[in-house]
């Protein structure tokens, strides 16, 4: 104890990253997922002749595009620890604004930028009493999901909004190439819904902000442990807040697709979207404690969860028995690696 | 002397990289009361969680009333007799003092229903036992820190324990209500029971304890009773090792003043916090745990907001609203509460050194990993944090190693003052020396370092200068060469007075 | 019991009583005792499902599957009903509540045991446990005409004024009262959500508790499952969707804390009656009924506010002068 300590000039070998082991890779969210797509694809391509039709795919997209969109922006609100459960009602909220405004004669334009907007004062509300006042999250989306859909139905009572101008109900069906358009019969472009394109450009803007830019990284470090966040310089409250905005102007700019889809909207559209969309982003392997997840692991579980839904649609499966499935694929994959460890720690000891 | 109501024989415990207790002994008599002392990190923290049940010792056995006992839970110890109140307190804010008393053993009518009135009456007489006048419907949260600590007595007490465990209950009380505590404690002890008392307040112990037992690093260095020793003697037991030995004082031209703060204040912490800082010089700033030293430090650094006082850096006033105010200006605060405010533990090592100035590692938009990787080498070696890689989570290693991550993630930040809350509590021995040895080498490299430690020749090995601080406020200062370990523990518990 | 009911739930009550008496004075029908009794019947689900939620939600946790579960014990009964007449009406009822109270210790035993978050556990059997609907009910539904006639009557049995389903719901908030106040494992829960470590330190079974906390919430949603069939007369799977989202509004409004620990019989059942007279309050006073999601959303973040204002963090009290100060003030 006494000897004086010889300070340790020697280095420790570090290695810059980690050997690759092929079972690490294994065990990644996302080649678990993928598995999972590709089994999908492969029973329902058994099961169904209609299935791998590049149509009939395409369209199917129209399906979850919308949620897709607005899942981006919970990932990042379940990485940081918070969760949006108003994200469905300021759809209604924002979808009814837009209805409102092709009524006043907005063009497509001014209808998606009214949707945006509405969507991005819902998230200003949100974030405001969840940082600043600092209110719980769960709550507060509660007590907002019920506020904002609550004004739609105010306003809106049993009404429908159903004038739109045609370029905008365009929009909402539209590919952004057509088979036909291509024009290379070598080269195979298949078909793309706008809404669908729309998600994967905002999907590689998502994926590369948060894997590869400095605001990213915080996110990650306010999800881990946001305490230490706040002693490393990091704004947590701001970022949250702009989170929250995010979200809000997701679910503006899918409720405008979604009308443009639809071609008419009542107050109850979208109902219970928010949970779906907890789904997609939970399966996707954003931990609901923080810190972890990935936008490719999103990317691919709402492809997953899209697949299915269409697959067994294909086969009249009614929707309620496909989110049986949805449900226990939810827990199955978290429950399982747990089980496992479980196991694994009784025989170490 | 009668028969020992409980005794350690050959306890041991480790921790994944720290022997946290080795060898330990110990036998606790009736109406006895027993202080155990030593340093922070020394294992008392250890020794009642394992008389508690908290933690199972990896060697040794306990006996009460000869009886070999082993706890696998709380309630084994409640039922061998044993209770402690703990230093943090564990207790329910939102429920009653009765219920907090009763948790877990709630009196019981024939219908097997809780007996509130019973619950009520017995918590009004145990109250009343040791004086205290707290109604048992009172909300827990109501009480002071005092009054919570009288609840965990009666608590105790409700549980008829023979031994008592005081695990530093003085901490946070006015010198009015350590009086109160004291007389119950002398009550405890007419009746028959025996008491483990854990402070580091020198005086209260001389006033208080019948027998001391002393811990070193995990083991006992000496023991006996209190009247055969003097506060000297205990301070040398408890800090041991001659200081210089171990701590190599490099010789650092002290330069001209970066730092000044002036009457930092805020309104329940800190009061007039005065002090000048200059290159070269590493500041100690002692006090006991709770002395408002953190709670400073961390205004300074804008985590908390200040009510009152300036800080200049280079002669330039401040304006700190955030820590990231503070970092731009070029103070760094490495947290004492390393698993909650200092390290992020589920990411790599290269994420958390580079996390307290990001924007330096981005070329263009994105983050450049070479950039971190390089960062992250250099430090990391400078430091010698022990990994298998730098993309290792840091939770995966060691606390020292996990500490030396945390200080190269301040000194990426380049700051000129750097100020190391209790920057080796709780890791090994070896990584202790490793940052020992690097506060001396930042020094020379020109940096202002202000220490805030618990532990004596830690300060005194490193510091030019300590200053001394006590509720809340500075009450004392020392320059290297002019002060001994006595009048510095004096000063900081109060004892100085008295000796003088 | 001294604290039977806090100042906040003493102001929650003085709101409702206020609020009634205005609108009674406006349009006296509405407290005529046959509105009161509707107003009572409609509410005695939420009265229930309020408290159940209130008990897991006591633990840090929370149960979003509860509507799902009422649906599919509802089914249950219903079915029970529909191909075995003869059963007495009390196996009935039964069959609805063990059917609920096995979903909820599937919940538990997820939460409990393997440590999945409740948000994550729930959020999956939710959308299960609706799914088995249509699985079990081969995608039909049950129709009034299909179930019995005992089944069916006993929701609108009247005693001294009030339906059945109002005794039940006073019944069971008596069993919750002597429950949450009167019995260890009552008190274990506020102690594991108001501290875990804590309760740990004084031997209580976290594990435990929270099963406790999911079975019960099974096993009333199963029994508001029957309840709510039998008084629609109908079963499909689409019974009370989204209803799980106004039951944790009754307990936010009624003063639970979702950081667990806090949470009272008296406020839950306050809380879930305020969103009952919004309800029924709104027809009587020629208001449009899309009023009420708008009325509830902002009555919950009022809430929320109100909560928070208590909570907060105290400062930590080192200067000497602070001290005293504080010494006063406790």
């Amino acid at each position: 104890m006494n000897a004086p300590m010889q300070p340790p000039e020697s280095r420790y070998a570090v290695l810059d990253a980690a050997p690759r082991r092929a079972r690490d890779i294994l065990l990644r969210w996302e080649v678990i997922l993928v598995i999972l797509l590709v089994a999908t694809i492969v029973v329902n391509t058994i099961v169904s002749p209609y299935f791998l039709d590049v149509f009939n795919l395409a369209d199917a997209t129209f399906n979850f595009s919308e949620k897709a969109i607005i899942a981006l922006g919970m990932a990042l609100l379940i990485l940081v620890r918070q969760i949006d459960l108003s994200v469905a009602a300021i759809v209604a909220l924002a979808a009814m604004g837009i209805g409102y405004a092709a009524e006043a004669g907005f063009g497509p334009a001014g209808l998606f930028a009214t949707g945006i907007g509405i969507g991005i004062l819902c998230g200003v509300f949100n974030g405001f009493l969840v940082t600043y006042a600092g209110l719980p999250s769960i709550v507060v989306t509660i007590g907002t999901m019920s506020l904002f859909r609550g004004i739609t139905q105010v306003i809106l009572g049993d009404q429908a909004k159903t004038k739109y101008p045609a370029e905008f109900l365009e929009l909402g069906q539209s590919y952004f190439i057509k088979m036909k358009e291509s024009g290379v019969s070598w080269l195979f472009i298949p078909p793309i819904p706008l809404s669908f394109l729309i998600f994967l450009v905002l999907t590689a803007i998502f994926g590369i902000v948060l894997h590869k830019t400095a605001t990213g990284r915080k996110l990650f470090a306010i999800g881990s442990n946001p305490v230490a966040a706040r002693f490393s310089g990091i704004a947590v409250d701001r970022l949250t807040f702009l989170l929250f905005v995010v979200s809000g102007m997701l679910c503006g700019l899918a409720a405008a697709l979604l009308t443009a889809r639809l071609g008419s909207m009542r107050s109850n559209i979208a109902i219970g979207w928010e949970l779906d969309i907890v789904t997609m982003v939970i399966l996707g392997g954003v931990s609901i404690a923080g810190g972890v997840g990935s936008i490719l692991g999103v990317f691919l579980a709402v492809l997953t969860l899209g697949l299915v839904t269409f697959g067994m649609s294909l086969n009249n499966i009614p929707g309620q028995v496909v989110s049986v499935y949805i449900g226990l694929l939810l827990i199955a994959v978290i429950a399982i690696p747990r089980i496992a460890d479980k196991l694994g720690l009784r025989t170490g000891r | 002397m009668s028969d020992p109501i409980l005794t350690l024989s050959g306890v041991s415990k480790s921790f994944p990289g720290v022997r946290a207790l080795h060898d330990i002994s110990l036998s606790l008599q009736p109406g006895r009361v027993t202080a155990v002392i030593g340093e922070n990190g020394a294992g008392k923290s250890t020794i009642v969680k394992i008389l508690t049940g908290i933690y199972r010792p990896d060697a040794g056995e306990i006996r009460v009333g000869g009886e070999q006992k082993h706890f696998s839970s709380p309630r084994d110890a409640w039922a061998a007799g044993i209770a402690a109140i703990h230093q943090e307190t564990v207790m329910f804010d939102e429920l009653s003092v009765a219920e907090n008393i009763f948790t877990g053993h709630m009196p019981t009518g024939s219908t097997r229903l809780v007996d509130w009135a019973e619950m009520r009456k017995k918590s009004a007489e145990l109250l009343k036992r040791i004086d205290a006048p707290i109604p048992p419907e009172f909300k827990l949260k109501r009480l002071s820190v005092a009054q919570k600590h009288l609840v965990e007595i009666a608590r105790a007490l409700s549980h008829e324990a023979r031994v008592v465990i005081m695990d530093e209950p003085t901490a946070a009380l006015s010198a009015n209500e350590i009086d109160d505590l004291f007389r119950i404690v002398e009550q405890l002890k007419a009746e028959g029971r025996a008491i483990v008392f854990i402070s580091h307040k020198f005086d209260e112990i001389f006033r208080i304890a019948d027998d001391f037992v002393c811990l070193r690093d995990g083991e006992k260095v000496g023991e006996g009773p209190i009247s055969s020793v003097t506060e000297a003697q205990l301070v040398r037991m408890m800090v041991g090792r001659p200081v210089d030995q171990v701590f190599p004082k490099r010789d650092v031209p002290i330069g001209e003043v970066v730092l000044s703060v002036k009457n930092l204040s805020n309104a329940t912490e800190y009061a007039d916090v005065s002090f000048d800082l200059r290159r070269g010089e590493i500041l100690g700033l002692y006090g006991l745990v709770g002395a408002g030293r953190t709670e400073a430090m961390q205004g300074l650094f804008g985590i908390t907001p200040v009510t009152r006082g300036t800080v200049s850096l280079d002669g330039r006033q401040l304006s700190i609203h955030s820590p990231s105010d503070a970092i731009a200006a070029g103070i760094s605060y490495v947290p004492e509460d390393r698993q909650d405010q200092g390290a992020i533990l589920s990411l790599g090592i290269r994420e958390n050194v580079t996390l307290a100035n990001l924007s330096k590692y981005v070329r263009g938009l994105f983050l450049s990993r070479p950039a971190e990787q390089e960062a992250t080498r250099s430090l990391g070696r400078r430091l010698a944090v022990k990994a298998a890689n730098w993309e290792q989570r840091l939770g995966e290693l060691s606390g020292g190693n996990q500490q030396k991550v945390v200080i190269a993630k301040w000194l990426a930040t380049r700051p000129k003052v750097i100020v190391l809350d209790e920057p080796t509590k709780g890791i090994d021995v070896g990584s202790k020396a490793a940052v020992h040895d690097f506060i001396g080498e930042l020094a020379q490299d020109g940096l202002a370092v202000v220490l805030i430690s618990s532990e004596l020749p830690e300060v005194m090995g490193l510091a030019d200068r300590v200053i001394v601080m006590k509720e809340g406020r500075i009450v004392d200062e020392f320059k290297r060469g002019a002060w001994s370990a006595e009048q510095i523990v004096g000063a900081a518990t109060g004892a100085a007075k008295e000796a003088a | 019991m001294k604290g039977f009911v806090n100042y906040r739930e003493l102001a929650l009550g003085l709101i409702l009583v206020v609020g009634v008496a205005a609108i009674g004075a406006y349009q006296p029908v509405f407290l005529a005792w046959e509105n009161i009794s509707d107003l009572l019947t409609e509410t005695s689900v939420l009265f229930m499902m309020a408290l159940a939620q209130m008990v897991v939600i006591l633990t840090r946790g929370i149960d979003l599957s509860v509507a799902a579960n009422l649906a599919l014990s509802g089914m249950i009964a219903a079915l029970v009903s529909q191909y075995y007449p003869d059963t007495p009406l009390l196996l009935m009822i039964l069959a609805g509540v063990i059917t609920g109270l096995v979903l909820g210790l599937i919940n538990g035993g997820l939460i409990a045991f393997l440590g999945i978050p409740p948000i994550v556990v729930t959020l999956g059997t939710l959308a299960v446990y609706r799914g088995m609907i249509i699985i079990i009910a081969g995608g039909d539904q049950v129709n009034a005409s299909e179930m019995g006639a005992a089944f069916q009557a006993f929701p609108k049995q009247v005693l001294l004024g009030l339906t059945s389903p109002v005794w039940i719901a006073i019944g069971v908030s008596i069993l919750f009262w002597v429950f949450l106040n009167l019995t260890r494992a009552g008190r274990g829960l506020y102690a594991v959500g108001g501290n875990p470590v804590a309760a740990r330190y004084c031997g209580i079974d976290q594990k435990k508790q929270e099963m406790l906390a999911y079975s019960i919430s099974g096993a009333v949603a199963g029994l508001c499952g029957y309840l709510w069939v039998a008084r629609y007369g109908v079963a499909y799977s689409e019974i009370a969707n989204g209803y799980e989202l106004t039951v944790i509004a009754a307990c936010v409004i009624g003063g639970v804390s979702i950081g667990g620990g806090v949470g009272s019989v008296a406020g839950t059942l306050l809380g879930a009656l305020f969103l009952g007279i919004v309800m029924t309050a709104l027809p009587v006073l020629q208001i449009s009924p899309f009023w009420q999601m708008a009325i509830s959303g902002a009555v919950i973040l009022a809430a929320v506010v109100i909560n928070a204002r208590a909570e907060k963090r105290p400062e930590k009290l080192i200067l000497p002068e602070a001290r005293r100060i504080g010494r006063v003030r406790a």
